[in-house]
């Protein structure tokens, strides 16, 4: 049986869909940032597929973006998660809603 | 680099003044901060000086030179620069602004001597002196009105110069209202140039297409509306006598030689739009200036109060001045203002020198006398008196004289003749009312008693009052006798004898456009003209003298009190306005705040009640946000396989 690029695509989709559920359904924030990774790397695994189906390649490079993004984001997320967790550690992301209209 | 271009120094000079006084003003005091602002405005006439120099050594076309200093407003197609226009006709002005200008700044360091607020005083007359700069020399619209609105905000700042005392607050407060009136007329004018010119510009408005006659007529007339305003014309003349209340140099600078004469520049600025008017608009500035020639010359005759006299006095003045712009002569106007400038400065700072000896009486009836005691004072007084009386050799004669040969001969005018006769009763009138005033004040017997000798000249059956009078200082004298040389020989500038000796006709050229009417009439008639109005000048002074010089002590008949109070005007604009008039703008003031402002309001309250429904969405909980946008996302791929299927 021969890897097609359905296989990988179909593996992207399984892992988008498990962390966009998990970001849906967990309340700690910790959890919640691995499921974000979880979803911007099945997105990369989308870009390297179709980067090597199309023999461009742009699908390759749009990675690096991708990681140097998430890796930025990561520094401010977790800042901010470690900057609640002094104050209060047992909140949840729900409890973190002073921030409403 | 040609002389020309250095035309910005100008009003740069005052502007540093002005900052220079703004910040460190308190500090320097008196007399530094005086000295200050004279040296700023000096250096400015030397710079005028240069530039006009600079203009002199160019040919006729090459003089109009525009100075583009920056970008200021520009917004689509609408596009104003911050821009100096030098041509002959603002050369002219600013020759003459920053001359007499530099006179009465000399003049005001011995005037406000001891004054708490002397170093004040000058930060507010440089800053005049830079708007009054900008005014003429902006080369567009736009920049001349921040100019004149300038000039209009130091005049007030002036007027109520010593506001402590309710009565000059509330005139300042009046010349202020009364101005903005005539605004309204210039900021109509302006919206109707952009979109008839399609530009402000001076220069591209008068270059460009004609516009409909229509059109001008009317831009022509709204600007006449700000010119009356500022140029204190009936109907809006009522600030200038109250502005009086401000101190004796400002009443000189401001309100006798150089801001009211804007409305005058403009109108001479606006030579083209003039032309091309239907000939009924021109014809209705002559005579709305006629009128106040006559008008306000009838008022001074019966005024007791010195400053009251020469205020009705510029009013009339500037009432010849806008007949011949309505006339098209261009030139006699702007003659005329430079002449009236040297001689009615001069007769406010001896008004000013008067009343500084009289201690600060203003009433003629308490004076007499005075020659023997201010020989100086007196002494050019006279000058400046013979010059606005219209008599030969004297400046004012000769520009006279170009007004009323003008309006006898342009029969483009309406009903030119009786214009004439009736500008010819106005200068009669000039030389009565001044011959009464000159008589009151420096001959005849003494109405005071010496505060130091006790002694008195007549006898009186109510205690007179306790004088000392005496000559003013060398920095009050010195102005004087400087503008009454000017005074004297300014007639010089444009005789009337051969085409080669109209030196400012041939100069303001370029800048009139070949729009400045031309006298048909031959040398018979001038002359004839000129014996006329001069044996009318001898009537007016010969009356006076017989009727006020009395040795006795006597101050003449006195007129009816209706005319002491300007026919009553004055008052029954008060009235109105503070009765059924001020109803009536109440109820355009509700309609504003109800009609105009609910509008405004209610889109505020719709939107606001849009957002109280939105906010909702807002909770705080970052799930709920990912959730919204997970559906978002289902939303689209859905909306996408539709469409694409």
């Amino acid at each position: 049986m021969e890897l097609t690029s359905t296989w990988y695509l179909v593996l992207s989709a399984i892992l988008f869909s498990l962390g966009a559920t998990g970001l849906l359904v967990r309340r700690n924030p910790l959890i919640m940032f691995m499921c974000l990774e979880l979803m911007l790397n099945a997105v990369n695994l989308t870009f390297v597929t179709f980067g090597n189906e199309l023999n461009d390649l742009g699908g390759e490079i749009s990675v690096f973006f991708v990681l140097v993004v998430a890796a930025a984001e990561v520094v401010v997320g977790l800042g901010i998660v470690v900057a609640i967790m002094r104050r209060r550690s047992e909140a949840t992301a729900d409890d973190l809603s002073v921030l409403r209209g | 680099m040609q002389l020309v271009e250095l035309v910005w120094l100008v009003p740069l000079l005052p502007l540093l003044g002005f900052i220079t006084l703004a910040f460190l003003g308190r500090r320097l005091g008196e007399p530094i901060a005086g000295w200050i602002a004279t040296g700023a405005i000096g250096g400015s006439f030397l710079a005028s000086l240069v530039v006009f120099a600079g203009m002199v050594g160019l040919d006729g076309e090459e003089r109009i030179v525009e100075f583009k200093l920056f970008d200021w407003v520009s917004a689509g197609d609408f596009n104003v620069d911050m821009g100096l226009l030098a041509d002959p006709l603002s050369v002219t002005m600013i020759l003459f602004i920053t001359g007499v200008a530099t006179l009465i700044h000399l003049y005001s360091i011995g005037y406000m001597h001891g004054d708490p607020d002397f170093s004040k005083f000058f930060v507010y007359l440089n800053l005049f002196a830079f708007s009054m700069l900008m005014l003429v020399l902006g080369d567009n619209l736009l920049l001349t009105f921040l100019g004149w609105e300038g000039v209009g905000a130091c005049s007030y700042f002036l007027i109520s110069f010593w506001f402590t005392d309710e009565a000059n607050a509330s005139a300042g407060k009046k010349a202020f209202i009364t101005n903005r009136v005539g605004d309204v007329g210039f900021m109509l004018a302006t919206f109707l140039a952009f979109f008839a010119y399609g530009s402000i510009e001076y220069g591209e408005m008068f270059s460009g297409a004609p516009i409909a006659q229509g059109t001008a007529t009317a831009i022509a007339l709204l600007l006449f509306m700000g010119a009356a305003g500022k140029s204190a014309q009936f109907p809006l003349y009522l600030w200038l006598p109250d502005a009086m209340a401000g101190p004796t140099p400002v009443s000189a600078l401001i309100h006798a030689a150089t801001m009211v004469t804007s409305g005058v520049y403009l109108l001479a600025r606006i030579n083209p739009i003039l032309a091309a008017s239907y000939d009924w608009g021109p014809s209705i500035i002559a005579w709305v200036g006629l009128f106040t020639a006559l008008f306000a010359a009838s008022i001074a005759v019966a005024q007791d109060d010195i400053k009251k006299v020469l205020a009705y006095s510029t009013v009339s003045q500037l009432g010849f001045m806008i007949v011949a712009i309505g006339t098209g002569v261009y030139v006699a106007a702007l003659f005329h203002m430079i002449t009236h400038a040297f001689f009615k400065a001069l007769m406010f700072l001896g008004s000013g020198s008067v009343i500084h000896g009289m201690h600060d009486d203003q009433n003629m009836k308490r004076y007499g006398g005075l020659a023997k005691l201010m020989p100086i004072t007196a002494g050019t007084f006279v000058v400046g008196w013979l010059a606005i009386a219209g008599i030969p050799p004297f400046s004012g004669f000769w520009s006279k004289d170009e007004i009323l040969v003008g309006i006898y001969d342009n029969s483009d005018v309406f009903a030119n003749k009786v214009l004439f006769v009736l500008l010819l009763i106005a200068a009669l009138l000039t030389a009565f009312y001044m011959t009464r005033l000159v008589i009151l004040t420096f001959f005849g017997a003494p109405r005071w008693r010496d505060e130091v000798t006790g002694e008195a000249w007549v006898s009186s059956d109510d205690e007179l009052p306790l004088r000392h009078p005496h000559e003013s200082p060398w920095l009050m004298t010195l102005p004087l006798v400087a503008l009454a040389g000017l005074a004297l020989v300014a007639g010089a500038i444009n005789l009337p004898f051969t085409s080669d000796l109209h030196f400012l006709e041939n100069w303001l050229e370029p800048s009139l456009l070949g729009n400045e009417y031309h006298v048909g009439a031959g040398g018979g008639t001038k002359l004839t003209l000129a014996v006329i109005a001069t044996l009318f000048a001898i009537g007016g002074i010969v009356a006076a003298v017989k009727l006020y010089l009395d040795k006795r002590g006597g101050t003449g008949p006195d007129a009816p009190a209706i005319v002491a109070q300007g026919w009553g005007y004055d008052d029954a604009v008060s009235n109105f306005m503070g009765g059924p008039g001020s109803k009536g703008f109440d109820g355009l003031a509700a309609f504003d705040s109800t009609v105009v402002d609910g509008a405004v309001n209610g889109v505020g309250k719709l939107v606001q009640f849009d957002g109280s429904l939105l906010r909702k969405l807002q909770n705080g909980l970052v799930r709920s946000y990912a959730a919204l946008m997970a559906a978002g996302a289902i939303g689209l791929m859905i909306y996408f396989l539709i469409v694409s299927a």
